[in-house]
C-alpha cells in the first residue's frame, strides 16, 4: 500500500462527491418530462420528432401497469432485434474478419446478457463478433438498457413521493429524454476523451505488424483433411523427485524436478492420444481493431460492462492510461451517485438523499480497503516460489494500474452492476475475490447499477424502516407514507426471488456433469467459478471468474434464465409497490416518525443491506473463497 | 389485444429510432471527430520503421525472447502477445497449474539474468497479465533485465539505463498509476542504437 494509492482513492471519492450534486440537478430536469436543459435548442426538435414517429404525446401519463407493459415490449423487441443481427451477421455489413453468425444459444445468451445491462460475455468479442454487431446489435442495448433502468427508478421515486396519483410517469418519454439529453452527451465527450488517450475508434481491418524477435510456438499438426494427428504416448507429471523417506531431493536449495509416468490402479503405465505438436515460426502481430472508444464510453457510463475485446478494460486499446482508467472509474458510478441527489431533491428531503449516499460509500470504502489489502499482500504460495513480497498478486493484473486501480476497479465495478474488469478476478486472492462476488450479492445496492442501485436500495431502505417500525411498535412509514404489508411482500419478493436463483442455479450446475465440464480451476475455486457465475448473472452485474468455460448450451441458457429473473422479476415487484404507494396519500411527519437520515439512518439501512442481503449467501461463501484463503495459508494447491 | 399490438409495434419503432441515433449517428460522430484530432490515437497508436513498415502500437506488448531484448511480461493471449486474442490465464491462488507455471518462469527468470538461486524476483517479471498484452514492465523488473542486455548488446550498463530512463513513464499528472517501462518502445529503441549489431542469438 502506498501512500500515491490512498491520494487516489481520495481524489476518487472527492470528484465524485462534486459531481453529484450538478449531475443530480440536471437529472431532475431530465427526468421531468417538461424540464428544460442547455441542450433543448439541439436536441429538442429530434425528441419531438421522435414522438411523432412513435405517435406518443410527452404528457401522457402510465399507471404502474401500462408502464411495465411498454418496459416489457420494449425489452422483448430490443431483444429479438439484437437475435437476429447476431444470427445474420454474416449477411450483414460491416464483418471485415468474416465471422460466421453465432450459435442459437450464444446469441440467445448475448441478446439476453446485453437486454437486462448485465452484459455477461460468453464469446470472445475481437474473435467472434462482426462490427456491426458490436456497434448495433449490442452498443443499442448499451444506451437503452441503462435508459430503462433509470427510467425504473425514477417511477418508483415519483411512485413515492407522488401523493394519491395513479400515475408514475411516461416510459416512452422516460426512454428517450434519458438517452438523448443524458447518455448521447455525456458519452460522446467522454468517447472523445478516451481516444486522445488511445483508445481506438476505426473500421479498419486487423493491422499486421513484423516483430523484431520472431519465436516459435507448437501447433498441433493436421492432416490433409484438417482433422488433427494424434499419437500414442505415455502420460507424465512433472513433480519434485522425492526421496525414499518422502522429503524432496534438493539441490542447491531448489527442489529437484522430474516427469513420472503416471500409472492406473493396476500399475500399469497410463498412454493417452495426444495431438502431434509442430513448431510454427510466429513473425508478425495481428492486431484487432474497431470502433471501441463509442462502446467503451457508454458500457462504463451505463454499467453496462460489456467490453469490445475479450479482455475488456484491461485491454490496452480499451483502457490505455492510468488516466483513461480513473474517468472509466468515476463514470461507472457518476449517474448511480447522482440519483440518490436525485432522490433527496425529489422527495425534498435532501439529507435522505445524502444519507442513503453515505451508506453506499461506507460500504464502498470497506470492499475497497479488503480487496486492496488482499492483493497487495499477495499469495503466499507464490511468494515461497520466489516472487517478492512487496509487490503484491500481479497475476492478472496490468502493470499501468497495479495493485490498487485494479482493486478499485474490481470494487466499483461489481457496486456498480457494471461488470467491466481491468483486471481478471478469478486470480485474485481468495479474500480478495471474495469482494467482487458479495458485492454483487449483496443486490448491487452500493450505488448500483444506473438506477437499478437507487431501486435495489429502496428496497431496503423500505425494510429498514419496517424493521425500525417494528421495534418501536409504530406503523412504519417512509417519506409520509404508511408502509403496509402489501409494500413489504412487495420487497421481500424482489430480494427472495434473486437469492432463490443464485443458490439454486449454481447448486444444479455444481451437481451436474455440464456444470462441473466447464471449470478451469478445481478445488474451491472451481465452484466459486460457478458461484461467481450465477451472482453476476442474478445482479445483472456481467464480470466473472472467467475460466469458466460458459459457451455451451447448458450455462448459455440458465445463465440467460437468471439474467432475466434478475432482471424483470425483481423490476415488476418494484413497480407494483411503487404502484401501490402512488395512490396513498402522504401525511405530514409526527413526533413518531422514524427520521430517514441521519447517522441512525445510516447505520440501519447498511445493516438491513448486510443481515438481508448477505447472510442468505454466506454458506456458500463459505464452501468457495473463505474456506480457500484457509487452504492458501497452508499452501494447499489443486 | 389492441393495447398490446399498439405496444409492440411503439417498442419496434423506438428501437429502430434509437438503432439509428445510437449505434449509427453517434458512433459515426465520434469516429468522424477522433480521426479528424487525433488520428494517431485513434487507429491504434501504430509504430512504424524508417522503412514505413508497421512495428507494433505503443499500447500493445509483444514477446521477446532473445538476451539482446527486455522481455515482457509471460501472456496468455493466444501463443503469447496474440492481439486478436486478448486474455488472462485465469488461473486461481491454490491452481497447481499457475504455481507450476510461476515456479518454472522464477527459474528461468534467475538463470537468463545470472541472478542467485535463491534471489526474489518482481512479481510481474513471472506472472501473466489480464488482457496478455501488457506492454509495461516494472522498473525494478528492467533494471534485474539491463545487464543481460548491456552484455549481449556490447553496450555500456549507463547507456542501456539511460533509454530505460526515456522510456520509464510516472503516474499520469503524478498521481494516477504505477510507473512503467514500455517494452516495445525500449527495444525499438535499442535497435535504433545499432552501435554494435548483436552477436549473441541465444533462445532461439
Amino acid at each position: 500500500m502506498k501512500p500515491l494509492d490512498a491520494a487516489q482513492l481520495a481524489l476518487f471519492v472527492g470528484i465524485l462527491a462534486i459531481i453529484t450534486k450538478p449531475l443530480g440537478l440536471f437529472l431532475v430536469r431530465v427526468l421531468d418530462a417538461n424540464g428544460r436543459t442547455w441542450l433543448d435548442p439541439m436536441v429538442g426538435p429530434l425528441e419531438r420528432l421522435t414522438y411523432r414517429f412513435l405517435g406518443i404525446r410527452s404528457t401522457g401519463q402510465q399507471d404502474w401497469r401500462q408502464y411495465t407493459a411498454s418496459m416489457l415490449a420494449f425489452s422483448l423487441v430490443s431483444c429479438v432485434f439484437t437475435y437476429a443481427i447476431l444470427r445474420l451477421q454474416d449477411r450483414l455489413p460491416l464483418n471485415p474478419q468474416a465471422f460466421a453468425p453465432m450459435s442459437d444459444h450464444l446469441a440467445f445468451n448475448t441478446a439476453v446478457s446485453f437486454t437486462t445491462n448485465t452484459n455477461w460475455q460468453s464469446y470472445v468479442g475481437e474473435a467472434t463478433l462482426s462490427y456491426f454487431s458490436q456497434m448495433v446489435a449490442l452498443t443499442l442495448h448499451n444506451f437503452t438498457s441503462a435508459a430503462v433502468g433509470i427510467a425504473i427508478a425514477a417511477a418508483l421515486v415519483r411512485g413515492l413521493v407522488g401523493s394519491s396519483v395513479r400515475t408514475l410517469g411516461n416510459f416512452w418519454v422516460d426512454l428517450i429524454r434519458i438517452t438523448y439529453y443524458l447518455l448521447l452527451p455525456v458519452t460522446f465527450v467522454f468517447a472523445l476523451f478516451f481516444v486522445s488517450q488511445g483508445v481506438v475508434q476505426n473500421f479498419s481491418s486487423y493491422t499486421h505488424a513484423k516483430l523484431s524477435d520472431p519465436f516459435t510456438v507448437q501447433v498441433p499438426l493436421s492432416d490433409s483433411n484438417g482433422m488433427p494427428v494424434m499419437t500414442n504416448v505415455v502420460v507424465t507429471v512433472h513433480t519434485a523427485k522425492l526421496q525414499a523417506d518422502g522429503t524432496p531431493v534438493l539441490k542447491d536449495g531448489a527442489a529437484v524436478w522430474e516427469d513420472v509416468p503416471v500409472r492406473d490402479g493396476n500399475g500399469g503405465v497410463v498412454h493417452t492420444n495426444l495431438p502431434v505438436m509442430v513448431d510454427q515460426k510466429v513473425d508478425e502481430q495481428v492486431m484487432a481493431q474497431g470502433p471501441v472508444a463509442s462502446q467503451a464510453a457508454i458500457k462504463m457510463l451505463g454499467t453496462n460492462g460489456g467490453g469490445f475485446m475479450n479482455a475488456n478494460a484491461a485491454h490496452p486499446f480499451e483502457n490505455p492510461t492510468p488516466l483513461s482508467n480513473f474517468v472509466q472509474m468515476l463514470s461507472i458510478f457518476a449517474i448511480g451517485s447522482a440519483l440518490t441527489y436525485y432522490l433527496g431533491r425529489v422527495s425534498n428531503n435532501q439529507a435522505h438523499g445524502w444519507s442513503v449516499w453515505t451508506a453506499m460509500m461506507v460500504l464502498f470504502l470497506v470492499g475497497t480497503a479488503v480487496c486492496w489489502w488482499a492483493e497487495a499482500r499477495g499469495n503466499p504460495i507464490h511468494q515461497a516460489l520466489g516472487i517478492a513480497g512487496d509487490s503484491g498478486n500481479m497475476e492478472g493484473k496490468e502493470v499501468r494500474f497495479g495493485i490498487f486501480n485494479s482493486a478499485l476497479f474490481a470494487t466499483i465495478t461489481t457496486d456498480a452492476s457494471c461488470g467491466a474488469v481491468n483486471s481478471m478476478h478469478d486470480s485474485f486472492t481468495a479474500l480478495g475475490g471474495l469482494i467482487p462476488i458479495f458485492n454483487m450479492q449483496l443486490g448491487e445496492v452500493v450505488i448500483g447499477g444506473v438506477g437499478a442501485g437507487l431501486y435495489g436500495m429502496l428496497v431496503f431502505v423500505v425494510l429498514g424502516v419496517f424493521i425500525a417500525g417494528l421495534m418501536v411498535g409504530r406503523t412504519p412509514e417512509y417519506l409520509g407514507k404508511k408502509i403496509q404489508a402489501y409494500e413489504v411482500k412487495m420487497a421481500m419478493l424482489a430480494l427472495l426471488v434473486l437469492t432463490l436463483s443464485t443458490l439454486g442455479f449454481t447448486a444444479w450446475a455444481a451437481i451436474s456433469p455440464w456444470g462441473l465440464a466447464g471449470l478451469n480451476n478445481s478445488g474451491p475455486h472451481g465452484f466459486t467459478e460457478m458461484f461467481y457465475a450465477y451472482s453476476s448473472a442474478n445482479a445483472n452485474n456481467g464480470s466473472a471468474f472467467a475460466g469458466l468455460t460458459a459457451n455451451t448450451p447448458w450455462y448459455n441458457i440458465t445463465l440467460g434464465l437468471a439474467m432475466l429473473v434478475g432482471r424483470f422479476l425483481m423490476i415488476v415487484p418494484i413497480l407494483a409497490m411503487a404502484g401501490s404507494m402512488a395512490r396513498k396519500r402522504t401525511s405530514p411527519p409526527s413526533l413518531g416518525t422514524f427520521p430517514v437520515s441521519g447517522t441512525t439512518f445510516v447505520i440501519l439501512l447498511i445493516g438491513t443491506v448486510l443481515l438481508v442481503g448477505a447472510l442468505n449467501y454466506l454458506p456458500g461463501l463459505a464452501l468457495g473463497p473463505i474456506v480457500e484463503h484457509f487452504l492458501t495459508g497452508q499452501s494447499q494447491l489443486f | 389485444m389492441k393495447t398490446l399490438f399498439t405496444e409492440l409495434r411503439v417498442a419496434l419503432v423506438a428501437t429502430l429510432i434509437l438503432a439509428a441515433v445510437c449505434c449509427g449517428l453517434y458512433p459515426l460522430a465520434v469516429y468522424g471527430v477522433a480521426q479528424a484530432l487525433f488520428p494517431k490515437q485513434a487507429n491504434g497508436s501504430l509504430l512504424t520503421d524508417a522503412s514505413g513498415t508497421v512495428r507494433g502500437s505503443h499500447l500493445l506488448g509483444q514477446n521477446f525472447t532473445s538476451d539482446q531484448y527486455f522481455h515482457s511480461r509471460p501472456s496468455s493471449a493466444g501463443s503469447g502477445y496474440d492481439a486478436a486474442n486478448s486474455s488472462g490465464s485465469n488461473l486461481g491462488p491454490t491452481s497447481r497449474k499457475l504455481a507450476d507455471a510461476i515456479a518454472q518462469n522464477v527459474a528461468d527468470y534467475r538463470q537468463q539474468n545470472g541472478l542467485a538461486t535463491n534471489a526474489v524476483v518482481p512479481a510481474d517479471a513471472v506472472t501473466a497479465s489480464a488482457s496478455g498484452l501488457d506492454p509495461h514492465i516494472s522498473p525494478a523488473n528492467a533494471n534485474l533485465q539491463a545487464d543481460r542486455v548491456a552484455k549481449a548488446r556490447h553496450l555500456s550498463r549507463q547507456q542501456v539505463d539511460e533509454l530505460i530512463g526515456r522510456n520509464t513513464e510516472g503516474p499520469d499528472w503524478g498521481v494516477f498509476g504505477d510507473p512503467r517501462v514500455n517494452v516495445l518502445e525500449l527495444n525499438l529503441a535499442l535497435d535504433r542504437l545499432g552501435a554494435s549489431s548483436p552477436t549473441s542469438k541465444s533462445n532461439p
